[in-house]
């Protein structure tokens, strides 16, 4: 008996791969089986029907696996799910042991100016994603267009210390305000929207900035973008070889040969000190009655208006205060890049920090580490790849998505609530 | 007066186009709520499709200009189709009954690889296709500036009107129609009573790649440059009419689109080329402001 349902099941999936197969095929025929080839003469066409035989033979491979798998698979209870309940018993000690690695992180021994270089880029996703958690985890806003508030932040800084001559730590906080203030300006018309609407003209508004910048070039030069933008120091002292004359350098100051590492390592803790403060916020704003408000928008908005609360002042609230942390991040980007263009502040970008933080499992601030991590940390090793890197990273967001719809790890539970929670 | 005229066919042309993308999205966010981002890529696909298939045909196959033309239109239609079909296969029906944002995510992952496949497999070089459809009418004939209209608009519009004909005749009269309306205002309801849902939601992802594909097929002839970058902003702008026409309604999305085509036509025509994105979502936004359902919707009934 077990024989034959066996073997009924291997027919069956050899069927189902055979259609996976055919419809490969059919998909890869015009797209991979000819090749558009630009000559003087105008447009020809290449032919190349061994590709479409190729993805034919991988989707038919991979269905046929795939299908045999399932059936042996245990249901539920991954490996995941198992450190998602442990992360819940000790998330106090894994959080703790995490911050601890990332502070030492620069002085390890592998540890080289790679590796904090790239340790700071994921820094700068995490802080995103914290910051975007606010808005998208917490008062359950969708934002496309949050790399606008993050460009804001990045150009505020560029063009303040371009033409005032501020230092890096007058500009934060002032970039950070003035993203809350965009946040504000734009919150205020749009909020009152239910949530699909917000998300277009949030994305919209990211474009529309990008377009400003690309366009307005006596204030940000254009698509050439703002470069040289000021290092910041560290109580006056500055990380480069040769300092101004009259103030000290770090290596002056303290008496050691100057390494362009001071920097790198320099920076990697402003970023971790400011991703730091980001968490801290977050856990702490989730106990305010702003933070309360927030949970309780995104539960039941009705509930709310019942009891009072003003939808629109509360969204606003978080929407502004997301808005400020992706200006501070900004403008650190800024400091760290020296050179800031449109480029760098495309809807991908955004798409990447919504992409943290959902996978990451929506108000889950280890989730967003894990996330940055594999979204920004395991492809910047793999930059030798650059054609077929985007190509993978879109595929992985498909595929984690299948995998764990709600999230690495899910906690979108509220703060508090009354009974057992549902 | 003559550029006036000028602007408003260009506008219109434009337009037909968007409308037709937009029908996309607005069906498949009326059926399952979800803001389908990979659409874009897919009027991309079809744009390429159209191309390939016209050189397949007129090249290799040594058809004429109208051979051609046909094969790519019904090749693409068929092709582009069976790609909408198969993204919402293996990316969006297993996610069903998901969390809202996880058919988002994937959608936006999906886009992201059909753009590099579409950029891998072709090239990442801007596709010249000579025009091949020549002529038109001069309408009117000013001191500095006559206005042109091409035949090429004409069949551009005139599809756009045929296609929107036929597609209000297959949602009003026939039995798909009813069962994507059924599925449309309950899902559950739907499927209890013998409506096969997750065919009718594929339909529909077919239905509107079919159009895209249209789109695309026409931008390909219109414009005669294509890239595999074309399916963001033509993406984002079609929803952007989807949104203002009012999101589900299937004329809101053909009067979203015109509007949106016109808006850029003026604005490139009388202000500035660069900032017209921005005058389309602007005008989004005051009149979201003003009738937060779009134009055509339906206002939503909040349930408790």
């Amino acid at each position: 008996m077990a024989a034959a349902g066996s073997r009924m099941d291997l027919r069956r999936a050899l069927a189902d791969a055979l259609v996976g197969g055919f419809v490969a095929a059919a998909l890869a025929f015009p797209m991979l089986g000819f090749r558009l080839e630009d000559s003087s003469t105008g447009l020809s066409l290449g032919l190349r029907m061994g590709w479409v035989a190729a993805a034919a033979a991988v989707v038919f491979a991979g269905r046929l696996a795939l299908t045999l798998l399932a059936g042996t698979r245990r249901p539920r209870s991954g490996p995941l799910e198992r450190l998602g309940e442990r992360f819940a018993g000790t998330r106090h000690w894994a959080g703790w042991a995490m911050i601890g690695l990332a502070a030492v992180l620069p002085f390890l021994p592998f540890a080289d100016r790679n590796l904090v270089d790239k340790a700071t880029m994921v820094l700068i996703y995490v802080m995103l994603g914290w910051g975007l958690n606010i808005v998208v985890g917490l008062a359950g806003l969708l934002d496309l267009g949050f790399v606008a508030f993050y460009a804001v932040g990045a150009y505020s800084y560029a063009i303040l210390s371009e033409t005032f001559g501020l230092s890096f730590w007058v500009c934060l906080p002032l970039a950070g305000l003035f993203a809350a203030g965009f946040g504000l300006a734009l919150g205020f018309p749009v909020l009152r929207l239910r949530g699909d609407y917000l998300a277009i003209v949030t994305l919209g508004f990211g474009e529309i900035i990008r377009v400003i910048l690309q366009n307005w070039v006596d204030v940000t030069n254009g698509p050439n973008g703002i470069s040289g933008i000021d290092r910041p120091t560290l109580f006056g002292l500055s990380f480069s070889a040769m300092a101004p004359e009259g103030q000290p350098t770090f290596a002056d100051f303290f008496g050691i040969d100057y390494s362009a590492e001071h920097r790198v390592t320099f920076l990697y803790f402003i970023i971790l000190a400011m991703a730091l403060l980001t968490n801290l916020f977050t856990l702490r704003i989730r106990r305010l009655p702003v933070g309360r408000a927030w949970e309780a928008l995104r539960e039941d908005e009705i509930a709310c208006r019942s009891l009072g609360l003003n939808p629109t002042t509360v969204k606003l609230s978080a929407f502004a205060t997301g808005a400020m942390f992706a200006g501070f991040a900004g403008s650190f980007f800024a400091t760290r890049q020296g050179f800031i263009s449109p480029e760098s502040f495309t809807f991908i970008e955004s798409a990447v920090i919504l992409a943290i933080v959902v996978l990451g499992g929506m108000g889950s601030q280890i989730g967003v580490v894990l996330a940055a991590l594999l979204l920004v940390g395991l492809p910047e090793w793999f930059r030798e790849l650059q054609q077929y890197r985007m190509l993978a990273f879109g595929g992985a967001m498909v595929l984690i998505m299948l995998w764990r719809p709600s999230g690495l790890l899910a906690s979108r539970s509220p703060t508090i609530s009354l009974g057992a929670a549902k | 007066m003559e550029y006036f005229l000028q602007q408003l066919i260009n506008g219109l042309t434009l337009g037909a186009i968007y409308g037709l993308i937009a029908i996309g999205y607005t069906m498949v966010y009326g059926i399952i709520g979800m803001i389908n981002f990979a659409h874009g890529e897919i009027y991309m696909l079809g744009a390429f499709i159209s191309l390939i298939a016209y050189l397949a045909a007129t090249t290799i196959g040594g058809g004429g200009v109208a051979v051609g033309l046909m094969v790519a239109l019904l090749a693409t239609m068929l092709f582009t189709a069976l790609w909408g079909w198969a993204v919402e296969r293996v990316a969006y029906r297993p996610l069903r009954g998901a969390p809202r944002l996880a058919p988002l995510i994937s959608a936006i992952g999906m886009s992201i690889v059909l753009q590099n496949f579409a950029q891998l497999s072709q090239g990442a070089r801007v596709k010249p296709l000579p025009p091949v459809f020549r002529g038109g009418f001069t309408l009117l004939e000013g001191e500095t500036f006559s206005v042109h209209l091409s035949y090429l608009q004409i069949v551009i519009v005139a599809l756009t009107v045929t296609l929107m004909a036929v597609f209000t005749f297959v949602i009003a009269r026939t039995a798909l129609g009813r069962a994507q309306r059924a599925t449309e205002q309950d899902m559950k309801m739907a499927a209890l009573l013998g409506v096969d849902v997750d065919k009718t939601i594929s339909t529909t992802f077919v239905m509107g790649a079919a159009l895209a594909a249209v789109a695309g097929f026409m931008v390909t002839l219109y414009y005669g440059v294509i890239d595999f970058y074309i399916g963001f902003l033509a993406g984002i702008k079609a929803f952007t009419a989807a949104v203002l026409g009012g999101i589900g309604s299937l004329p809101g999305a053909m009067l979203g689109g015109l509007l949106i085509g016109l808006i850029e036509a003026f604005w490139s025509g009388y202000f500035s080329i660069e900032y017209k994105d921005v005058a389309a979502f602007s005008i989004l936004v005051l009149v979201l402001l003003f009738r937060p359902t779009g134009l055509l919707g339906r206002p939503e009934v909040e349930k408790i």
